[in-house]
């Protein structure tokens, strides 16, 4: 058989789009093939390659025998050396050396951080409760009284931002990458991406100017009626109580969620949402099917990295929410909650001393729950592995 | 549960190309029907009218009738979901689901029909499905563990059993060995002739020997040249096709003269 000039395309194209689709190339070297039309490639322009026959040829009637004598005209093969070129060893080390560098580096600025908040806490955590009681805000409370509500007010927000943000992003990105027509599609996607450059200060305004009257007349219904429920009793305007702020940090958190989730939903293989189709799936049961099953651990690394921003987030939270320190769960209350990063820059300005020292042990504290939501986050990610679409 | 399907005149469309034109077939059921012919010209668009798999692609659409047992598929009323439940396909590349163990990757399409279907039964279609994919005494011990950790051939099995398990009146293949090793291939070729018992099947082969080997009629497709649109040249049963077939172009193309 005569080998014939095929291109050899891998097929498992991801969604991209522009990829063209295996295309067999003729002897003439013209493409057989006409560009994938759609936004992705689909199974069933895939299969022209892996077929090492000369049957992999799509060479049209009988003018097919002189395609294959020009086949024959091909040059031979130069012949290749197998010693590596002393220039790509040099790129190899260089690129070994760089890379290897970056990742020391991060590791550094990791350690020099924690570092630091370790030793300018230092004072703090060794005061003794006298020389703490002389800091008028922390009400002679111990360093572990004046944390424990913070650590649980920046929890509350950032915990209630995410249960709002989730299911909205998931619903958004689904849309974009599965309902949407394409050109409604990417521009939602792009008005998406401009959301998030919107600096966080301006979410503040926003917030606290127009979302809060905007938001008054829900909590009072919710407060009016689910009061019996304790989350909901006792709402008294205006709406700066946590709920409001963990809306505004919703708000903030759907751009990244979304960003990151319509990239891996875009990404599942078209193989499996064929498979999934081709069983008589409704589109919702083929996203449940092979979409989201596919995207789960890039869902979780999408909603993790939200968290994060809703935890440290600083301005919308100092903007919206009138301060409180206490273990409550009256989110409709102003008054009640503040949150870590909030705390500390409305407070900084005017510490000095220990005061500095007892605010940087609760950045401490932040810095100690982020590096555990991460890792969080790594293990539900790797817990179920064996079953993840990378094998 | 095997029905017979009746093409007429399909034109099939993506977008503004005219990727196959005009094709008149009657698919006998309780037979394998191969299709073959040059890469390009069709083959695959055809089949994925069959069972409405064609549209789910952006812009592409189909004119032209295609009737199973008395009801036209693409007629306005029809639903496409339920289309594909009664036309099961397998594709080129396995395709199990990789979040899914081996025993709830031959359920998703019951589940689909049948949320609340109990553990018995469910085991029962299980091993059902996979006996008759020739795929249960290879996988029995091991049905939670994931469908990717099988080898090509057996992933390629899984998805047949996960196909016939919906107990569909129609199986569609499209180059289901293609991407096998020769033994794999011979098991799936020997499943074939046990299949079509009770399915009535189309597939796409790229292989003359196996389109020889398993199809009862074979149906070649050509194209005039690129950007032409493929067109059905001859329909006959397989080893007239193969002794004796009536135009010159089939002829050329089965002993290997093109293509
Ligand atoms: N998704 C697609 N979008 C646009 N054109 C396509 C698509 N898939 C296939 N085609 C075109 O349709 C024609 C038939 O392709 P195909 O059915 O895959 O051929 P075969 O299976 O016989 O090799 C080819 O010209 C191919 O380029
Ligand atoms: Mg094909």
């Amino acid at each position: 058989m005569t080998p014939v000039p095929t291109s050899s395309q891998d097929s498992t194209v991801p969604g991209g789009g522009q990829a063209p689709h295996g295309a067999v190339t003729t002897a003439a070297g013209t493409p057989a093939g006409v560009p994938a039309g759609g936004r992705r490639t689909t199974a069933a322009t895939m299969d022209e390659d892996m077929h090492d026959d000369s049957s992999a040829w799509a060479a049209p009637g009988p003018t097919a025998v002189d395609h294959r004598v020009s086949g024959h005209a091909q040059p031979p093969a130069p012949a290749v050396s197998l010693r590596a070129s002393g220039a790509s060893r040099v790129a190899d080390t260089i690129f070994k050396g760089v890379s290897g560098a970056t990742g020391v580096l991060i590791l550094v600025v990791l350690a020099a951080v924690a570092g630091f908040l370790v030793l300018r806490a230092w004072p703090a955590l060794t005061a003794s409760p006298d020389e703490l009681a002389k800091i008028s805000w922390m009400n002679g409370q111990s360093l572990l009284e004046y944390v424990g509500p913070l650590v649980f007010g920046t929890l509350l927000s950032a915990i209630l931002a995410l249960g709002l943000a989730v299911p909205l992003s998931l619903g958004i990105a689904l849309f974009i990458t599965h309902y949407a027509p394409r050109r409604a599609a990417q521009a939602l996607g792009y008005v998406i991406d401009l959301l998030a450059a919107i600096p966080s200060v301006v979410y503040g305004l926003w917030g606290a100017l127009w979302l809060a009257p905007v938001l008054d007349p829900i909590f009072r219904w919710l407060s009016d009626t689910l009061g019996f429920i304790p989350l909901f009793a006792g709402y008294t305007a205006p709406a700066r109580n946590v709920l409001a702020a963990a809306t505004v940090l919703a708000v903030m958190i759907i751009p990244i969620i979304t960003a990151v989730s319509r990239e891996v939903f875009f990404q599942t293989p078209v193989l499996h949402e064929e498979a999934a189709l081709a069983l008589g799936a409704t589109r919702w049961e083929t996203i449940r099917m092979a979409v989201l099953p596919f995207g789960r651990s890039g869902l979780v690394s999408a909603s993790m990295l939200g968290l994060g921003r809703a935890l440290g987030e600083t301005m919308a939270v100092l903007m919206i929410l009138s301060p409180g320190y206490l273990f409550s769960f009256f989110l409709l209350k102003p008054g009640q909650h503040q949150s870590i990063a909030a705390n500390i820059a409305a407070k900084f300005p005017e510490a000095s001393g220990l005061s500095v020292s007892v605010l940087i042990a609760t950045g401490l504290a932040l810095f100690v729950i982020t590096l555990a939501v991460n890792m969080v986050a790594r293990w539900i990610i790797a817990r179920r592995a064996e079953f993840s679409g990378a094998n | 549960m095997s029905k017979r399907i009746d093409v007429e005149n399909l034109d099939v469309y993506y977008g503004d190309f005219l990727a196959v034109e005009g094709v008149s077939m009657a698919i006998e059921p309780r037979s394998v029907t191969a299709l073959i012919g040059p890469s390009g010209c069709g083959k695959s668009t055809f089949l994925r009218t069959l069972n409405r798999m064609h549209e789910v692609i952006p812009g592409a659409r189909v004119e032209g009738r295609a009737v199973m047992d008395g009801q036209d598929l693409y007629a306005p009323e029809v639903d496409p979901v339920q289309v594909r439940r009664q036309v099961g396909m397998v594709f080129q590349r396995p395709n199990p689901f990789p979040t899914m163990s081996i025993a709830d990757n031959v359920l998703a399409g019951v589940r689909l029909n049948n949320k609340r279907i109990s553990k018995g039964d469910a085991a029962d279609t299980v091993e059902r499905s996979l006996r008759g994919a020739n795929l249960w005494n290879e996988v029995k011990d091991r049905l939670d563990k994931p469908g990717s950790s099988l080898s090509g051939g057996q992933q390629q099995r899984l998805c047949i059993a996960r196909a016939i398990a919906v107990e569909p009146q129609v199986l569609l293949m499209d180059e289901p060995c293609s991407a096998l090793d020769p033994i794999s291939t011979l098991a799936i070729e020997d499943l074939m002739s046990e299949l079509k018992n009770d399915y009535t099947i189309v597939i796409v082969t790229h292989n003359m020997q196996q389109a020889a080997r398993v199809s009862d009629r074979t149906a070649f497709f050509n194209i005039a040249g690129t950007g032409q649109p493929g067109k059905l040249i001859e329909m006959a049963d397989t080893p007239t096709m193969f002794s004796s077939p009536s135009v010159p172009a089939t002829e050329d193309y089965i002993s290997g003269r093109f293509g």
